[in-house]
């Protein structure tokens, strides 16, 4: 039952600020990834990344704010103002507790963090600023985001890396079912500092690639990897009553599980998750018009994706796209921003395609939208996201009917 | 009908003692675990005192592998898991069924900390040398890594998360659990918290903001949440997670039920990340929809277990929400801190005060306020000072108030 929409999008990604410009960038192919610009990463083996250009905290969030936060906050804050401002709801026309802020981050404030650490290690002690004890926790931007709207409802954050991102969209429809109006969510996340990138290359599954339109290209043959990015999207969640004629989409299912295979043998349990989320939205896999894939980049888990569509879909058997080639992997930020691009999906019947990817890697039976955008109707899509360690999510969408 | 969560297993570490009986027995005699700071050298700082674990990795369990893989929180995590574990004696439960929720302040602040320090040669190069990196430290980069090791433990395949509230996690993290089984998207929840936020950066960052007990002189003695004398919190570790299951299945296999998680609810000030208004509106309103959910009557509340954490501010703000929720009841019930005795652990100790309520039911005895001989006129409730008090109780509340404006209420019930 489509009782909880998305009624505003608040875009700070690689591909652009604001969710037009984004969309535009996304159709174009046009890649907001490139050489790090923040520091100088040259002497790193990771080097590419996706910034968010041209983005000054200055004119976007309130100047007493910027050195109480970390920029993963100042992009949240800026895109929780966008998403309100597109949402059309009256925050000040809402009851205080019946407004909540669930966000997703995966790594808090990590440029603030390391500039301290250096204070506390380089002078001692007393040199670490009063801000830190708010603005690296990974609370700081639900908390930030509450306290700037008078938003008293049930605040809330999730961190469950990548796919964090759709478990605080299904936390929204939870808290809109049973207790709000209105939810503040999605995410952001932002590292782009030298112990924050070096932290995430120890993964391991970080593209060393200098070439900006290969360095990251999912289900090609030449997969080697992700490309890291900052920025995201906040999402304004809303029951459908009320809502009438703003709805960019519906949020009709969602389930997440945990995937062991590595570690136990076990088979993976994405196309399960996939199947939970079809059942709790009420549809056959034929009832899903597009796939927005997580597109780890990396053989391996490109392949378990692949395997769990054509399983669940069967072999090239529902279109598969992955824009977050053009912005790297967001993290907390990523699965926001796919629900945001596949919201602008459905509202414009055309599914963009997955840039760079050239040529499918042997066994990958999915229908990967390539070359071009694809125009054709489209009433509901599917979000996959997959985090670090197992965690595994997907979001069913639908068409919404914003005038 | 509706499906009710119970806790059926019950796993600490805490300051005092590792493992749940060593915890209660801590609670019981009223002993205080705050001490001045080993975990490193804290000369040069403003607080230098912490509740600190005695926690032995090897004499916990944990492999040469997991000892040099987990940070101190996620070891915390695994301990008390297991523990909980065994104390249910749940098994055979499908790995699809089962549900992780894991709350934490900080995450793994203390191997980022360390790798930091070694990586930037003592905070020498901004651009910190990469060749030194550890390969776990994308691990300690994203708290994740704490709900993973715990879903690892039980091959859980369930939804797993990570919840940061700040120091509501431990609160918001059980009741996440609690919300899985009744809304039947798990039969078996590990549900608990874990921080081991005792490091340089962390003290640092609360010397700042003058939060942390500067009673350096009388460590054993400095956490004095309600006392005039009172200074500030005194910064803890540990963990606890507790073992949820649907009750009827609980009863089916005839295990043991410490309680019912019955209701639960948070509100948020939206009035600053560190300060509180003294009316204690928000908390007062968690608390309310928190009985309202739970089906009870304030007159029904049997013991209240504070956030307590012996800053002014918050036991006169709290002071005002008891009594603005419960009314009269406020003054009829015993209300007390065990963060005078284990300290604040942020965001796990929300989950060691859930399993501190669990056992209080289970046992009928309500632990004490340590070191509270001098109440703050202000604070005109019952705090039970100093000495542990047998009490009948059916419905305990529990909660937590932290940075963010965040404000969690939890009732726990004798099923």
């Amino acid at each position: 039952m489509a009782d909880t929409v998305i009624t505003g999008l608040g875009v700070f990604a690689p591909t652009g600020i604001g969710a037009e410009e984004h969309w535009t960038a996304v159709l174009d192919g046009k890649s907001g990834i490139g050489h790090i610009t923040r520091f100088d990463a040259s002497g790193y083996p990771v080097v590419l990344a996706g910034e968010v250009p041209g983005f000054d905290a200055r004119e976007h969030v309130p100047g007493r704010l910027i050195p109480q936060t970390d920029t993963w906050t100042h992009l949240a804050l800026a895109a929780a103002e966008a998403a309100l401002a597109d949402s059309g709801a009256d925050p000040k026309s809402l009851p205080e507790y019946e407004m909540a802020v669930v966000t997703s981050s995966s790594s808090g404030g990590t440029a603030f963090g390391q500039g301290e650490m250096e204070r506390l290690y380089q002078k001692g002690p007393s040199w670490v600023g009063a801000y830190q004890s708010i603005a690296w926790f990974y609370a700081a931007t639900t908390g930030q985001i509450s306290i700037q709207h008078g938003m008293r409802g049930p605040c809330g954050v999730i961190c469950a890396e990548q796919a964090g991102g759709l478990d605080v969209v299904a936390q929204a429809r939870r808290l809109l079912r049973t207790q709000s109006r209105l939810v503040v969510t999605g995410g952001t996340d932002s590292a782009m500092c030298p112990y924050g990138l070096v932290a995430q290359m120890a993964n391991g599954l970080m593209s060393t690639s200098d070439d900006p339109a290969r360095a990251y290209v999912p289900f090609d043959a030449d997969a080697r990897g992700y490309v890291p990015g900052e920025g995201g999207a906040i999402l304004i969640a809303e029951r459908a009553e009320g809502a009438e004629g703003r709805g960019y989409g519906a949020i009709l299912g969602h389930a997440s599980g945990f995937d062991q295979s590595e570690r136990t043998g076990r088979p993976p349990v994405l196309a399960a998750t996939i199947r939970r989320a079809l059942d709790d939205a009420g549809l056959n896999p034929s009832g899903v018009d597009v796939v927005f894939a997580d597109a780890a980049g990396t053989p391996e888990l490109d392949r378990i994706e692949a395997e769990a569509l054509a399983a669940v879909f069967g072999p090239r058997g529902v279109p598969v796209t992955a824009p977050k080639t053009l912005t790297g992997r967001l993290y907390g930020g990523g699965a926001p921003l796919d629900v945001a691009t596949a919201l602008l999906a459905l509202r414009d019947g055309v599914i963009p395609h997955t840039a760079g990817t050239e040529r499918l890697a042997r066994g990958m039976e999915i229908d990967l939208v390539l070359g071009q955008p694809r125009q054709q109707p489209l009433s509901t899509a599917l979000v996959v996201a997959r985090g670090y360690g197992g965690f595994t999510a997907a979001l069913v969408l639908g068409r919404g009917d914003r005038a | 009908m509706t499906r009710k969560a119970v806790i059926t297993g019950v796993g600490v570490v805490a300051p005092g003692g590792v493992g749940r009986e060593a915890f209660w027995d801590t609670l019981t005699a009223g002993r205080t675990a705050t001490r001045e700071i080993t975990l490193f050298d804290a000369s040069e700082f403003r607080s230098r005192i912490a509740a600190e674990a005695d926690f032995d990795a090897v004499a916990a369990g944990l492999s040469a592998r997991e000892i040099r893989r987990m940070d101190r929180a996620a070891q915390f995590a695994v301990v008390s898991a297991r523990e909980a574990l065994r104390d249910s004696g749940i098994t055979g439960v499908d790995p699809g069924r089962i549900a992780v929720s894991i709350g934490s302040a900080v995450g793994c602040t203390m191997g980022l900390e360390e790798e930091y320090a070694v990586l930037s040669d003592g905070g020498r190069q901004w651009l910190v040398d990469h060749t030194y990196g550890v390969p776990h430290l994308y691990g300690y980069m994203v708290p994740s890594t704490l709900a993973v090791e715990v879903a690892n433990e039980v091959s859980a395949e369930g939804p797993v998360g990570l919840i940061s509230t700040g120091c509501t996690s431990g609160l918001d993290a059980v009741s996440h659990g609690a919300q899985l089984i009744q809304e039947g998207a798990a039969d078996l929840v590990l549900a608990g918290a874990t921080d081991a936020p005792i490091s340089p950066i962390t003290s640092a960052c609360f010397d700042a903001i003058k939060a942390t007990s500067p009673s350096n002189h009388d460590a054993a003695h400095a956490s004095r949440p309600f006392d005039k004398r009172r200074d500030g919190f005194v910064l803890g570790e540990g963990s606890a997670v507790m073992v949820l299951e649907e009750e009827e299945s609980a009863r089916r296999r005839g295990a043991h039920i410490y309680a019912e998680v019955a209701g639960f609810a948070s509100r948020s000030n939206a009035f600053h990340m560190t300060g509180l208004k003294p009316d204690g509106r928000e908390m007062a309103e968690a608390i309310t929809v928190a009985l309202r959910r739970a089906k009870l009557d304030k007159s029904d509340v049997d013991y209240i277990n504070a956030h307590g954490s012996g800053t002014k501010q918050n036991d006169r703000h709290e002071t005002a929400a008891f009594k603005r929720s419960l009314g009269n009841r406020a003054y009829e019930v015993p209300v007390s801190s065990i963060k005078s005795m284990v300290g604040h652990s942020l965001g796990a100790i929300g989950s060691i005060e859930v399993a501190a309520c669990a056992l209080a039911l289970d046992r009928q005895v309500v632990p004490p306020t340590a070191n509270l001989h001098h109440a703050d006129p202000e604070c005109d409730l019952d705090y039970v000072p100093l000495v542990a008090r047998e009490h009948a109780m059916d419905a305990v509340l529990s909660v937590g108030s932290g940075f963010g404006g965040f404000q969690t209420a939890m009732l726990l019930t004798r099923v």
